[in-house]
Order: structure tokens, then C-alpha cells, then sequence
């Protein structure tokens, strides 16, 4: 019995620290690390990990910029669109500054004129959204094509390259045996949480993302804190834009399309309401080494990438059906361990 | 007349700037108005009116589908399969058999969404990497050339004037069209689909089997996505498993121009086909007014942003606090 209570006190300050989506999703990390673990030697090996440190940021950066629109009860569908136009600024920046001679003083110029195009058609965005009313859903996929377009126009579907070689030091370089894009992308998530979670502007989102109308009468300036989060979402696009440049060395428009819509299942998995309003970035965080785990899993064992697509999504639907089904499941495994009186008690009211 | 211009607004205003539009094109490129162009827009965007009005259903009923396009994908390649296996067939065969598989898709989401009370576009974002990750997997990508003849003839049904002929894709656009018109304003399922699209819980209380509603609006957007995956191939003349990817965000942009709401309760027929519409003779127009075609996206992304502006501006959205955008994807 005092084993029963010691890991149920275990499991609750566990819960408590992390709060129980992460360690939910934690669970489901273990468990996929000892199943490809067990199936495949090379799965636990170095070179494996490494691999992920480099797969995981691109994606992790983008998702980071979905989840703050959907936050708000919004969503951005043109981040993909927003991180090529951003690198094709840069990009644009260093080969008029000489290409492959390019100096440092052109990247940091560059860099900020890639920010700031991101942040610009992120506000753009939030204005179509905030101040016209459009539909998230609508306005963004609108940006989309009009980025999409702009870029296809400006490089007439052809890609830039011929870069500096001090950049393949961010996209490929290690400090302290921690791949660079992995820093920079635990950097960009521990901002992202700290907005998210800790300053007005991320409380003022939450609580749009809830109900709109009562934050309006709450005196939140609901349009402002609207068009800013699709401006930052904007800027972490652009950050997404600048780091793919460095690891491929080249642009191109439609550059890493099909990971669109992966950032909203791995918002989804980690636990972000669909409806807005609730949402952390911590179990993200798991939810996204967890799809990257599963891929490279599945790479190891001899299946195509088209594979783990097919995985993520029957991933997610089973993590759906479980959210749904675990009030049930976890009233009858109370009515299995207790005395029949508390069977009475097992409702669904716990679901949120 | 003065009634369906109050209700169907967005629709009455989309009129007028598709004939502003139709007109300005007609004086500046005189080909635009010829039966040749004419038939041809109608040819290559049958296929796109045929899924608007299917997804059209799905907002309806207050959800959104983003895996259409993959949908129709896998059943072009099943109904070429089976097609293959009964040693040809014909096009009541491809029919059956396009449709059928449609079907079971819209209804795997339909069940995933009803069954397990998630909000639709989750769902049909995991059935879209899912069905994708699958068939991509499942085919490696491999294209099928060797197709009934039949099914790639060129079939002529109308004509529009010297080389403006009308070819089959058109005929099954005009069915659907026609078929969805009835569903949603001629039946009691149809009232029914908007009215749980407004508001599902009082739809419920209302006496509406919300499961049924919701197994009607996504198996008729795969039974459209069958016949437009069916259609599609009349016109490429070969299936190729990721050749509709992407168009899905294309049809969703245009549907909601043509005045459906994403949050249910809104949209027509004719609203969607304006939509499919506007886009493509946006295109047309750039085209034959010889503006590079590489800016052709670029316009079109921006002739949206407009047009979703100036109807939003226009309702007052402005003063109302932009309260309007807060119906969303859909709450059940």
C-alpha cells in the first residue's frame, strides 16, 4: 500500500513540475526511445542523436511560430511562406555584398532585414485579421500565396545559393557537443515560453484565444495584442527562414512546404487547444522529440520518410482517441481498485 | 430579387466584380470572350467547382476538411486498381467505384470527428499526413499511364462556338453542382446540415441526429472528391499520387471567397462557383494581358487579401470589434 501512495506522491510532483501533459507526453518519449531502442542497435547510438539535433530545430521553430496564432483561437498558414521569403532576404542581402565573400557585417544587416521582412508580413497579416475581422484561416492562406508568389516572381522559381562559409558554422557547427540549430532552437523555446507564459502580452493571447468578446470587455486590447502575435509569429518564421539557409546553403521558394501542416499536429499532440486559449510550450516541446524520435526510428529500421508521415498522423488520431477515452478508462481502473460505494462516482465531468 | 440581394450579399458583391472584371477583359484582350478561352477555363477549373462544392457542404455543417485533395488522390489510385482488376470496366464502373472509395474516406473522417468528439480540422490534418504518408508509401510515388481508354477519351458534351468545345469534366460539374443545390436548399437533411452548422447543440436539442448530419456533409464532400479525382483523370490522362496535394488550400481559399463561412450555418452553391471563379479568370486575365507568369501567385494572393478585406470592411467589422471572425473552425 505505501508503495501505491509513494509513487502516486511520485507521480503528482512530477505532474506538479512539469504538470501532466508533459509528463504524459514524457511517457510516451520513454517509450518510443525503448521500443526503437530495443529493435534497432544503432537507435541509441551518438550519430543518432546528433541526427535529431540537427532534424528537430527547423521544424521545432516553425511550430513555435503556429503556436502562438493558434493560441489566440488563430492560425498561421503561412509561416513556410514567411521563413523562404525571410531567407531569400537574407540571401539576397549577402550576394549583393559579394556571395561566398560576403563578411559578417552583410549577415548581421542581412539577418535583421530577414526579421524584420518576417515580422512585417506577420503584422500585415495580424492587420488583416485584427482590424478587418478576416478569418485567420482565410487571411493566412492568402498571405501564403501572395508570399509563395512573391517569392516565385522575385527568384523566378530558380534557387539562390553561394554563401559565406562562416555560416555552415551556425547551420553544421557543435558547441560543447550540443549542435548550434539545436541551441538556437532551445533558446528560441525557452523565449517563446517566457512570452507565452509569463508577460501580459501571453496572458492577453491566452485570454483572447478563450473568449474574445470578454477580453474586449476587460479592457485587453484585444486587435493590438492580436496583430502582434502574428507579427512575432512572423519574426520565428524568419528565424526558421534563416537557419534553413545556413544548413542548406541555399533558397528556394516551397523549400520544406510539407511541413506545414506537421507544426499544427505537433501543436495538437502536445496538447494545444484547437478552440485557442490553452496551450504551453513545454509539452510541445516533448511532442515534437517525439515526432522527430518516431522519424528517425523509422529511418533506422529501413522506411522511407513517406512512412513517417503516414505514422504522425495515425500518431495523432490514437493520442485523440486516448485524450478521449482516459476520463473513461480512468474511472474504471478507480472502480476496479476501490470498494463498490465509489463506483458511483465515475463521470466524465473531469474532461475539459 | 431584393430578398436574395440582402441575404446573399457576399455573393451579389463577388457578382459584380467577376462582370467588372469580365467586362475590362473583354476590351483588353480579345481572345478572353473567344469560345476557345471560354471553354477551356471552364474545362480546367471543372474539377476545382466539383470539390468546392463538396467542402462547401462540410462548412456548412460547421467543420472544415483539409484532406479532400489527399482523398481524391487515394481514390483515383484505388478506382485505377480496381478498375485494372475487373479488366477495364466503364464509366458507371469508375463511377461506382471512384465514388465508393470517396465515400469511405469522407466517412473514416466523419467517424473520427463524430465518434470521438474532435474538432474537424485536427482530425482531418492527422488523416491527411496519414492517407498521404500512405499512399506515397504504399505506391513509391509511382505514376499509372496504362488506363482504360475510356476513362482518358476525350468526351465532347456541349459547344461553345468554333473550338470551344466542352468536354465531360464540365458535365460533372454541372451535376454536382446541381446534386448539392438540391442536397442543401431543396431537403430536410439540407436545413438540417445548416442549422447544426449554426449552432450544434441546438441543433441537438432541436431534434437533429447530429452523427447522421455529420456522416452526410463529409461523405458528400468524398463522394465529390471521387468524381473530381474521376474527372481529373479525364483530363491529365494519368494518375499520379501527388499531383492534387496542395490544391485543397487552393479550393478552401476559394470557397470561403464565394461566402461560405468557416464556422458553419453559410455558403451557396452559386457562391462557390463564383469563387472557383474569380480566382481562375484572375489568372485567365494576367495571362492573356501577358504579365509574367511567375507573378501570377503573387496577384492572386493579393487579389484575396482584397477581396477578404473589402467584404469584412464592409460589414462593419470595424465597429463591431471584429466580433464576426469568432465563430471559428467549428466547436465540436
Amino acid at each position: 500500500m505505501s508503495a501505491i501512495t509513494e509513487r502516486r506522491v511520485f507521480t503528482e510532483r512530477l505532474g506538479r513540475m512539469f504538470g501532466r501533459d508533459v509528463t504524459g507526453l514524457l511517457g510516451l518519449l520513454v517509450l518510443t526511445v525503448v521500443v526503437f531502442g530495443l529493435t534497432t542497435p544503432q537507435f541509441l547510438s551518438l550519430g543518432n542523436f546528433d541526427s535529431i539535433g540537427f532534424q528537430l530545430p527547423d521544424l521545432g521553430l516553425l511550430t513555435l511560430a503556429m503556436l502562438a496564432p493558434i493560441m489566440g483561437n488563430g492560425i498561421n498558414l503561412a509561416i513556410i511562406a514567411t521563413a523562404n521569403l525571410s531567407g531569400l532576404t537574407l540571401a539576397w542581402i549577402l550576394n549583393i555584398n559579394g556571395g561566398p565573400q560576403a563578411g559578417v557585417l552583410a549577415f548581421v544587416v542581412g539577418v535583421v532585414a530577414a526579421l524584420a521582412v518576417g515580422g512585417a508580413s506577420g503584422a500585415a497579416m495580424g492587420v488583416v485579421i485584427a482590424y478587418f475581422g478576416a478569418h485567420p484561416i482565410l487571411a493566412s492562406l492568402a498571405m501564403m500565396i501572395f508570399l509563395k508568389g512573391l517569392g516565385e516572381y522575385l527568384t523566378r522559381g530558380g534557387d539562390i545559393s553561394g554563401f559565406p562559409a562562416f555560416l555552415g558554422e551556425i547551420g553544421h557547427g557543435v558547441v560543447l557537443g550540443i549542435p548550434v540549430p539545436m541551441l538556437l532552437f532551445a533558446v528560441a523555446a525557452i523565449v517563446w515560453h517566457v512570452l507565452l507564459a509569463r508577460t501580459r502580452h501571453g496572458f492577453s493571447v491566452a485570454m483572447i484565444g478563450s473568449n474574445p468578446r470578454a477580453s474586449e470587455y476587460s479592457g485587453i486590447a484585444v486587435k493590438r495584442s492580436l496583430t502582434l502575435v502574428y507579427a512575432l509569429s512572423g519574426v520565428m518564421c524568419a528565424l526558421a527562414g534563416i537557419l534553413m539557409l545556413t544548413e542548406f546553403n541555399s533558397v528556394r521558394v516551397g523549400h520544406g512546404e510539407a511541413l506545414l501542416l506537421v507544426t499544427v499536429l505537433a501543436c495538437f499532440l502536445g496538447g494545444v487547444d484547437p478552440n485557442g486559449g490553452f496551450g504551453r510550450v513545454a509539452p510541445v516541446f516533448v511532442s515534437l522529440l517525439i515526432l522527430q524520435t518516431l522519424s528517425s526510428g523509422l529511418n533506422l529500421l529501413g522506411a522511407n520518410q513517406h512512412l513517417s508521415t503516414a505514422v504522425w498522423g495515425l500518431f495523432l488520431i490514437a493520442v485523440m482517441v486516448f485524450r478521449y477515452l482516459a476520463p473513461t478508462l480512468r474511472a474504471l481502473f478507480e472502480i476496479v481498485r476501490r470498494p463498490p460505494p465509489a463506483a458511483l462516482a465515475p463521470t466524465r465531468d473531469s474532461k475539459r | 430579387m431584393r430578398d436574395y440581394l440582402r441575404t446573399h450579399a457576399g455573393e451579389a458583391r463577388l457578382f459584380v466584380v467577376l462582370a467588372a472584371l469580365t467586362l475590362y477583359l473583354g476590351f483588353a484582350s480579345p481572345t478572353f470572350l473567344s469560345a476557345g478561352n471560354l471553354a477551356s477555363l471552364l474545362n480546367n477549373n471543372a474539377v476545382n467547382v466539383i470539390w468546392a462544392v463538396g467542402l462547401l457542404v462540410v462548412l456548412i455543417a460547421g467543420g472544415i476538411d483539409i484532406s479532400f485533395a489527399v482523398g481524391a488522390s487515394v481514390a483515383q489510385y484505388l478506382t485505377a486498381l480496381a478498375l485494372h482488376a475487373v479488366g477495364g470496366g466503364n464509366w458507371l464502373c469508375g463511377l461506382l467505384f471512384a465514388g465508393a472509395f470517396g465515400i469511405a474516406i469522407g466517412c473514416i473522417n466523419a467517424a473520427l470527428i463524430a465518434g470521438f468528439r474532435v474538432i474537424s480540422i485536427v482530425i482531418t490534418i492527422a488523416t491527411f499526413n496519414a492517407l498521404f504518408g500512405l499512399l506515397m508509401f504504399t505506391t513509391s510515388g509511382k505514376s499509372i499511364y496504362d488506363l482504360p481508354d475510356w476513362w482518358t477519351d476525350r468526351i465532347a458534351v456541349a459547344s461553345l462556338g468554333a473550338g470551344g468545345a466542352l468536354t465531360l469534366p464540365v458535365a460533372g460539374m454541372v451535376a454536382a453542382m446541381a446534386a448539392t443545390w438540391f442536397l442543401i436548399s431543396r431537403t430536410t437533411t439540407g436545413r438540417q446540415i445548416y442549422a447544426f452548422g449554426d449552432n450544434p447543440e441546438g441543433a441537438r436539442r432541436a431534434g437533429v441526429a447530429t452523427v447522421k448530419i455529420q456522416f452526410i456533409a463529409y461523405g458528400w464532400l468524398g463522394l465529390m472528391a471521387g468524381i473530381g479525382g474521376l474527372m481529373q483523370v479525364n483530363l491529365a490522362q494519368e494518375v499520379v499520387p501527388n499531383a492534387l496535394i496542395g490544391r485543397e488550400l487552393d479550393v478552401l481559399a476559394a470557397v470561403v471567397l464565394g461566402g461560405a463561412r468557416l464556422g458553419g450555418g453559410r455558403g451557396s452553391v452559386f457562391g462557390c462557383f463564383l469563387g472557383v471563379t474569380l480566382v481562375a479568370v484572375v489568372q485567365n486575365g494576367l495571362n492573356l494581358l501577358g504579365v509574367s507568369p511567375y507573378a501570377f501567385k503573387m496577384l492572386i494572393g493579393l487579389t484575396i487579401l482584397a477581396a477578404i478585406s473589402l467584404s469584412n470592411f464592409d460589414m462593419g467589422a470595424l465597429l463591431a470589434g471584429g466580433s464576426r471572425r469568432h465563430g471559428h473552425v467549428g466547436n465540436h
